[in-house]
């Protein structure tokens, strides 16, 4: 077939994927036991005889629209009908489902859905496309190359024979899988680049959806925890006296991470959680408030750290500068916050347990809960649910709430399922955030206003490290997620240093949406603002002229700062900045437009984005996660920060840790590269630059740079100048 | 034990009587397209109706309820709900979804009282339901969208 240039030799290309791809395959075809009728080719799709097109999806939707894109892959190559595909999350099963950008483990996150599962999912769609032709090829007796298959029919157009897929599911299924599919051709693409409609908006706007919280299992109890008031605290003794007379408690039990409230009903666990009275040991708590910490910070930075990046020679080159330029950046501390709290339901069987939750690291998840209740790790069932976000929360190298609700479980003796929900307290309260961070940044310019020196430091704790992924991302003592971004940074400077001092506190970090990139971006483009600004220069054109050999952030660059009208005059009271900034593979450019609100602070009138993420797979979602991205990090640069003194987490609820609201939000336009190459994320690569885009232009406003998130602290006059 | 009109139907519970009207929806009636966010009336995903008012469910208790008719997600009906629900299924407005019910209802009851809201009508019914994934836009436009359709 002419549309089918690409052909692919098994094991060849994807790898891992492809070579278990192929052994299902065979299982399938001798008889791998599915119901009557049903014809499921692989790990991936299944074809009902009534018609329905079920696509198992390996990654969790969290929101970011992954089962929509994953749904777009295979439906694109078996020329499905979008309205027959239905989606399925795929069980915990590291064989068959792994991330292919992890090796061996499943798990969503790093913006890789639809970068793994490029080839993988597309070739799952061909394979069951072929046995499908091949079935009306013995059934209608013509020749394969006369079949066509298009929208869910598979014809033969000389003879005016037809049959839909659910028609021929049965015969498919005793087809021969081929060796070696092809695959479309891009022009061909008919899903693919064009918007078709999420999977999940219908269950998402009647209420139906369901969620781990929304779980109901018979005689199922819901349990909440008392953690420790300050990190590192554990309890010394307890009375649950109380807490058992209010009405609904059914048990109160002590389990690794504090103390349970069991009950029928969430509104009975919580009122008993408040009655409970608990003496805490506080010998090992992290006492140092978030105040001491930035101070201790700041003296590292006036030091030399561990080398991420050497080029040239930075202290001979700032010696020699004609000028040079010092700042110094402060990043609080943040919670994700995603609108449904952490949540894990467990049910304990004899030699087996069940797992009902929002999984974004299945494989480590399942480890997990295996060791907390005593049973290998494939006796675990872990069914993941639908998520209501996660921004990096759900992927937690302890899972925690997990290991909660399987401890409260096992404590029960596993009598009974038991669901653990954490309120929101709990959650702004319960650590896990993106690190405090102290970057000190040094310039030199030479007298033609050209960077010909830059020495980056950056402060703070590890992520990674005592993680399952600290051999990967550690490297000679760098944690490699605290300096991307910063490391890589793109731009054509001779001598470039970029050092990193890595501390220890007693309070639990995390990934947050977009990780390294969350400070990175905005110490990187916002000095380089400072430094266009001192040197007199336009920083979209100093920014070009330093990205000859980056054609994707000059292409992303050109683009929105032509969209945004950079250059043309504005009304008076408004100011454009630009930020630029690669992450996770896809490049995104921001230009913000912004005034100022009635207490000063930053008011973001209107963003134009551009992105090149390879090609666009679903471009609405693009869009969307483009829109979300830019709302998420403003309303985080804005207003959010938790501070912690005395050991003392001060925030609590969404009162006093503040995200965005819809009156805070821009217009946003997007707009995206057209682009050949696979796929890269989308998720997270919109967030860098609206924090730096908007304290870019907030400096061409008011002449002053803002060197400490996030900006409100700015109307308390607490803005640090460095 | 008390009476509680929910989606047009009387329905016993037997909750304690300070239990928030969102636990009694949730945990005893099963419907649990209303969600929890904050407990505090800061998120608005729990928002429900209350003779046609959009409350949050999570501080009002459900004793307080009395006589009056809760309206949630799953019972939300005629053509301004209908609408609202088209538009936000056409824009696809939602991402990890779970605040959507609560913004709905918020909507359905803005575009009852005010049938074609200015984007300042929009910010000051709207401002109390947060979204984390920060689709406003799309929640504006989808409340324009449905405007015109009404």
């Amino acid at each position: 077939m002419p549309s089918r240039r690409r052909f692919l030799q098994s094991g060849a290309v994807v790898g891992m994927g492809l070579l278990i791809g192929v052994r299902l395959e065979r299982a399938a075809a001798q008889g791998d036991p599915t119901a009557p009728g049903v014809f499921a080719p692989n790990a991936f799709v299944r074809i009902a005889p009534d018609n329905t097109v079920t696509i198992i999806a390996k990654h969790v939707e969290l929101g970011q629209g992954a089962h929509t894109g994953l749904a777009t892959l295979v439906a694109e190559e078996l020329d499905a009908d979008w309205s027959q595909i239905r989606i399925e999350s795929a069980p915990a099963d590291v064989s068959r489902y792994n991330n292919l950008a992890w090796g061996p483990a499943q798990g969503t996150g790093g913006s890789s859905a639809m970068a793994n599962s490029w080839e993988q999912l597309r070739r799952a769609g061909a394979t069951a496309r072929a046995m499908l032709v091949a079935a009306a090829t013995q059934r209608w007796q013509v020749p394969a190359a006369e079949i066509t298959v298009d929208a869910g029919v598979v014809a033969h157009p000389a003879t005016g024979r037809r049959a839909t897929f659910g028609e021929l599911a049965a015969e498919a299924a005793r087809q021969t899988p081929p060796a070696q599919v092809a695959l479309k051709d891009p022009k061909d693409f008919k899903l693919i680049g064009r918007r078709t409609p999420r999977v999940d908006s219908l269950a998402k706007t009647n209420g139906s959806a369901v969620y781990t919280s929304d779980l109901r299992l018979p005689d199922m109890l819901t349990a909440v925890i008392a953690r420790p008031p300050r990190f590192g605290a554990t309890v010394k003794s307890f009375d649950a006296a109380a807490t058992r007379q209010v009405p609904g408690v059914v048990d109160v039990v002590r389990v690794p991470a504090g103390i349970a409230v069991v009950a029928r009903g969430t509104w009975a666990a919580i009122k008993g959680r408040r009655a409970l009275r608990i003496d805490w040991d506080e010998t090992a708590v992290e006492r140092r408030g978030t105040a001491e910490l930035a101070a201790a910070y700041r003296s590292l930075a006036m030091q030399p750290g561990a080398r991420a990046r050497g080029q040239g020679d930075p202290p001979a080159a700032l010696a020699s500068a004609a000028r040079v330029l010092e700042a110094v950046y402060e990043f609080p501390y943040l919670a994700h916050t995603p609108m449904e709290p952490l949540d894990c339901v467990v049910r304990l069987g004899a030699g087996e347990c069940e797992v009902w939750v929002g999984s974004q690291s299945q494989t480590f998840d399942q480890m997990a809960v295996a060791a907390a209740v005593g049973l290998p790790p494939a006796k675990v069932r872990l069914h993941t649910m639908l998520a209501g976000g996660s921004f990096g929360r759900r992927s937690t190298p302890r899972s925690d709430e997990l290991v909660e609700a399987a401890s409260v479980a096992r404590a029960l003796g596993g009598a009974r399922p038991i669901k653990v929900v954490w309120t929101r307290e709990d959650d702004v309260q319960g650590g896990f955030y993106r690190p405090l961070y102290v970057h000190r940044l040094r310039a030199g310019l030479d007298a033609g206003g050209r960077v010909v020196a830059w020495e980056h430091r950056i402060v703070g704790q590890s992520i990674v490290t005592g993680t399952l992924l600290a051999p990967r991302r550690l490297r000679d003592g760098i944690d490699l997620t605290s300096v991307e971004g910063a490391a890589n940074l793109p731009y054509a400077i001779p001598n470039i240093a970029v050092e990193l001092h890595t501390t220890t506190a007693g309070i639990p970090v995390l990934w947050w949406r977009s990780v390294g990139s969350t400070h990175t971006a905005y110490s990187t483009e916002a000095f380089l603002d400072e430094l266009a600004r001192a040197a007199g220069r336009d920083p979209v054109a100093m920014r070009g002229a330093m990205l000859q050999h980056h054609p994707r952030h000059l292409g992303v660059l050109d683009l929105a700062a032509s969209r945004a009208g950079w250059g043309q005059p504005l009304p008076p009271g408004r100011a454009r900045g630009v930020a630029v900034h690669e992450c996770f593979g896809s490049v995104v450019a921001q230009v913000a437009e912004v005034s100022r609100d009635s207490d000063g602070l930053p008011r973001v009138e209107r963003v134009v984005c551009a992105v090149d993420c390879g090609i666009a797979v679903n471009p609405d979602v693009v869009r969307a996660q483009m829109e979300g991205s830019i709302g998420f990090g403003l309303g985080s640069a804005l207003w959010s920060e938790i501070t912690v003194v005395d050991g003392r987490v001060e925030q609590s609820n969404f009162h006093d840790f503040r995200i965005l609201r819809i009156d805070e939000m821009p217009r946003v336009e997007v707009h995206i590269v057209p682009s050949a190459a696979p796929p890269t994320g989308v998720g997270e690569p919109g967030v860098p630059p609206i924090a730096p885009a908007v304290a870019n232009a907030f400096l061409v406003l008011t002449g002053r740079p803002v060197h400490r998130l996030p900006f409100s602290r700015l109307a308390a006059g607490g803005a640090r100048s460095s | 034990m008390a009476t509680l009109h929910v989606n047009g139907r009387a329905l016993e519970v037997v909750a304690e009587p300070d239990t928030p009207l969102l636990w009694v929806v949730r945990d005893e009636l099963g419907l649990t397209g209303t969600k929890y966010g904050c407990g505090v009336a800061q998120c608005g995903a729990c928002t429900v109706h209350v003779d046609g008012q959009a409350v949050r469910s999570c501080v009002m208790p459900a004793t307080a309820v009395g006589a009056r008719q809760v309206t949630t997600i799953e019972g939300v009906s005629g053509k301004v709900a209908r609408a609202v629900q088209e538009a936000w299924n056409r824009l696809d407005v939602v991402q990890c979804g779970y605040c959507q019910s609560g913004q709905i209802m918020s909507a359905v009851a803005l575009l009852t009282e005010v049938p074609k809201p200015t984007d300042a009508d929009i910010d000051a019914a709207m401002t109390g339901n947060l979204c984390r994934c920060a689709t406003y836009l799309r929640i504006r436009a989808a409340i324009h969208e449905a405007a015109r359709a009404l």
